[in-house]
């Protein structure tokens, strides 16, 4: 494999980093029956804290280290703060979530823009280049996984942790079970109401997090408007297209940024001439061709088109259902 | 009722403002300036002079037109959050007709807001086509459609439709005189077509939603399209129908932003304004007679935040955080009052507010057939 592909290979695994970690934080808050539909603030409201903790703190003459640190933790109590509200909005005083989620999804990015007007387009502090000693030599995987930063590597780790505590532990059971049938699990003795609090700000964290890696990292620094701005709708989209599983769900975060390296690759290609600006439709289309492709009605159609013996088999490569009891409200009789 | 339970409610229709202007001062101190300042400028720049008020009313026109049609979509249970992408695509294709037809003006005009009702239109069915059909639930069609619609806009003003000059993407060449909407005098620059247009709408609508089967059978579909269905009421056509109404809505708002508040076609030159009306509709819980009003509060504060930055320095996002606080805070405070209410300590204010949790944010099956 040449270089050049390795490298892209990399700055994809690099640019997914932030959409891996917010999908796993919603897929995380969505199995447990509540909808955060405030990613695309919350992600650039936290990524605006997370900067102006981290520079604010280096000005006054800390360590780049406690900074960074502290520029990390504030992001991801910024996301946590947002989620929990959709949480207490949902559950205590029951609204919509999809209601809250949406207005908070406005109100974030309007905070961001208005709190970080004086820290716009300035250096600050990022998380360091951090490769792998050993692994970062394997050939071919080395380049690609192992030469990147702490996010990135929180992530991989990120990744097995989610799958493990759903589908390999009791407290992961306690988990899907209040997304899917909360009856049931409330007659068990699980307080679902405090474990859908628990998730909620927990998947806001991570949601946070994302918002660090961005700003921290892979777009240092805050500016207006956020570059960041419609990744939060897409990782809610690949959280669908990943039919709530870490694993979907982290390929789909990884496809959407292969797709977008190539884009920029197309671009830098004279022999393709394609206006760049229509480059930019190639999220959103593809968006919505992936959310047809795992709804159910889209399945079916799509599957009719296919010979009968590959057409069972692809059902159920595709088709996942949401938790049961997504959005809905849990109120003990 | 007693007096404390009177009294309990009053706060709790209050609280919310309360709330929102001391959150609001907070963060105006956090970024080193004086909240009373901020305030006075906001009133100036809305109410100073006939000038500033016609500032107001120019953004009450658009507003109100996409809130109204929001109405209408959510009362068939749909977020249509592809409001701003309708929007925009009322924008292009009014634009197409002010660059493409020569005709006097009382003639082309209409047809400018014709043809922009249908591209508006075009983009709302997509959104339902795409949920009754493909089963994508319309929040993330209605996403995806706005972004579709920007990208759009840009290609077309550095590519096909970009200034002689050549392309800044800044806007597209001004429109000629004839194809623009007159002003009233100008003192008071206000398109009196439009504000007659935007009354009707209102009216319009109202009685179309009280009085007619239309109206009826979107509410059905709205509350339960399950057992609408089953008694007859044809939900997709009912959906589909509630996005095309608001889609011609939000095209009109589109193309007086092009023909009136700018005189060209510029990247986002719906302004964001139909996400406000979403959140004027979250605040009016569909109530169509009481969105004028509202609209009206939320265009004066957005166009007063235009005097923030020459002012004092300060970025305009601020309309944007108060306006979203206080739609946070009546979202909340009619929680709380429902609680207390179940408790009996107050009266019942509203029942329950009209925002139930809608169908999730899934792909499941859709239930439209």
């Amino acid at each position: 494999m040449n270089d050049e592909l390795l490298n892209i290979l990399g700055s994809v695994v690099l640019n997914a980093t932030p959409l891996v970690i917010a999908s796993l934080g919603e897929t995380i808050t969505e199995r447990a029956g509540v909808v955060n539909l405030s990613l695309d603030g919350s992600i650039v409201l936290s990524a605006m804290l997370g900067f102006v903790a981290a520079y604010s703190v280096s000005q006054s003459g800390a360590g780049s280290e406690i900074s960074l640190i502290l520029g990390v933790l504030a992001a991801m109590l910024a996301g946590a703060i947002v989620a929990l509200i959709v949480a207490i909005g949902g559950i205590a005083l029951r609204r919509d979530q999809v209601a809250v989620g949406f207005v908070l999804t406005l109100l974030a990015a309007g905070l961001a823009q208005f709190l970080g007007q004086n820290f716009t387009r300035i250096p600050g502090p990022t998380v360091p280049y951090a490769p792998i000693s050993l692994l970062s030599d394997i050939p071919i995987l080395g380049p690609i996984f192992f030469r990147h930063n702490i996010f990135v590597y929180f992530s991989y780790v990120l990744i097995f942790v989610t799958w493990f505590w759903l589908f390999r532990s009791r407290r992961g059971l306690a988990l899907r079970a209040v997304g899917e049938r909360p009856e049931a699990a409330f007659a068990r003795g699980v307080d679902v109401n405090r474990q859908r609090y628990v998730y909620t700000a927990l998947g806001g964290a991570l949601v946070g997090l994302a918002g660090a890696a961005y700003s921290l990292s892979i777009k240092p620094g805050w500016a207006t408007p956020p570059v960041m701005r419609g990744d939060g709708w897409i990782a809610l989209a690949i959280v669908i297209f990943g039919g709530w599983h870490p694993f979907r769900v982290v390929l789909g975060a990884y496809l959407f940024a292969s797709l977008r390296a190539l884009s920029t690759v197309i671009q830098r290609t004279p022999e393709i001439s394609i206006s760049p600006v229509l480059l930019n439709l190639l999220p959103w289309v593809l968006m919505i061709a992936t959310l047809v492709m795992v709804s159910s009605g889209g399945v079916e159609r799509l599957l009719r088109l296919l010979p009968r013996p590959i057409q069972k088999m692809t059902r159920n490569v595709l088709r996942s259902d949401p938790p049961a009891a997504l959005g809905t409200r849990f109120e003990a009789k | 009722m007693t007096k404390n339970q009177t009294l309990l409610n009053l706060a709790l229709t209050l609280l919310p403002i309360i709330a929102s202007v001391v959150i609001s001062s907070i963060l105006i101190l956090a970024v080193g300036s004086d909240p009373r300042g901020v305030f006075e400028k906001l009133w100036e720049g809305a109410f100073r002079n006939s000038n500033a008020l016609a500032g107001v009313l120019n953004f009450w026109i658009p507003l109100t037109l996409a809130s109204i049609g929001l109405v209408v979509t959510f009362r068939a249970g749909l977020w249509n959050i592809g409001v701003e992408g309708q929007m925009m695509m009322g924008a292009v294709f009014a634009s197409w007709a002010a660059r493409t037809l020569v005709l006097p003006t009382p003639l082309l005009i209409p047809i400018e807001i014709a043809v922009a009702m249908l591209g508006g239109a075009a983009w709302g069915v997509l959104v339902g086509l795409l949920k009754t059909r493909l089963g994508v639930h319309e929040i993330f069609g209605g996403v995806a459609l706005n972004a579709i619609a920007n990208v759009f806009t840009i290609y077309l003003i550095s590519g096909p439709w970009q200034p002689p000059e050549g392309g800044s993407a800044q806007a597209t060449p001004p429109f000629p005189d004839y194809t623009l909407l007159p002003e009233l005098s100008g003192e008071f620059p206000v398109s009196l077509f439009a504000l007659v247009l935007t009354v009707v709408a209102i009216g319009a609508i109202f009685l179309a939603l009280r009085g007619t089967r239309w109206g009826l059978e979107l509410k059905a579909t709205g509350k339960n399209p399950r057992s609408a269905l089953l008694l007859g009421v044809p939900t997709e056509r009912s959906a589909l129908s509630a996005l095309i109404v608001c889609g011609a809505l939000a095209g009109i708002a589109g193309a007086y932003r092009v023909l009136f508040t700018y005189d060209s076609l510029r990247p986002l030159a719906s302004g964001g304004i139909g996400f406000l009306a979403l959140l004027v509709v979250l605040l009016v819980s569909m109530k169509t007679l009481l969105v004028p009003l509202v609209a009206f509060l939320v265009a004066a504060l957005f166009t007063g935040s235009t005097r923030l930055k020459v002012a004092l320095q300060l970025d305009q996002s601020l309309a944007d955080v108060l306006q979203g606080t206080v739609v946070l805070m009546v979202l909340l405070s009619n929680g709380l009052r429902e609680r207390l209410a179940l408790r009996g300590r107050v009266g019942e204010g509203e029942p329950e507010t009209e925002f139930k949790p809608i169908a999730p944010v899934t792909t499941e099956a859709p239930t439209y057939e």
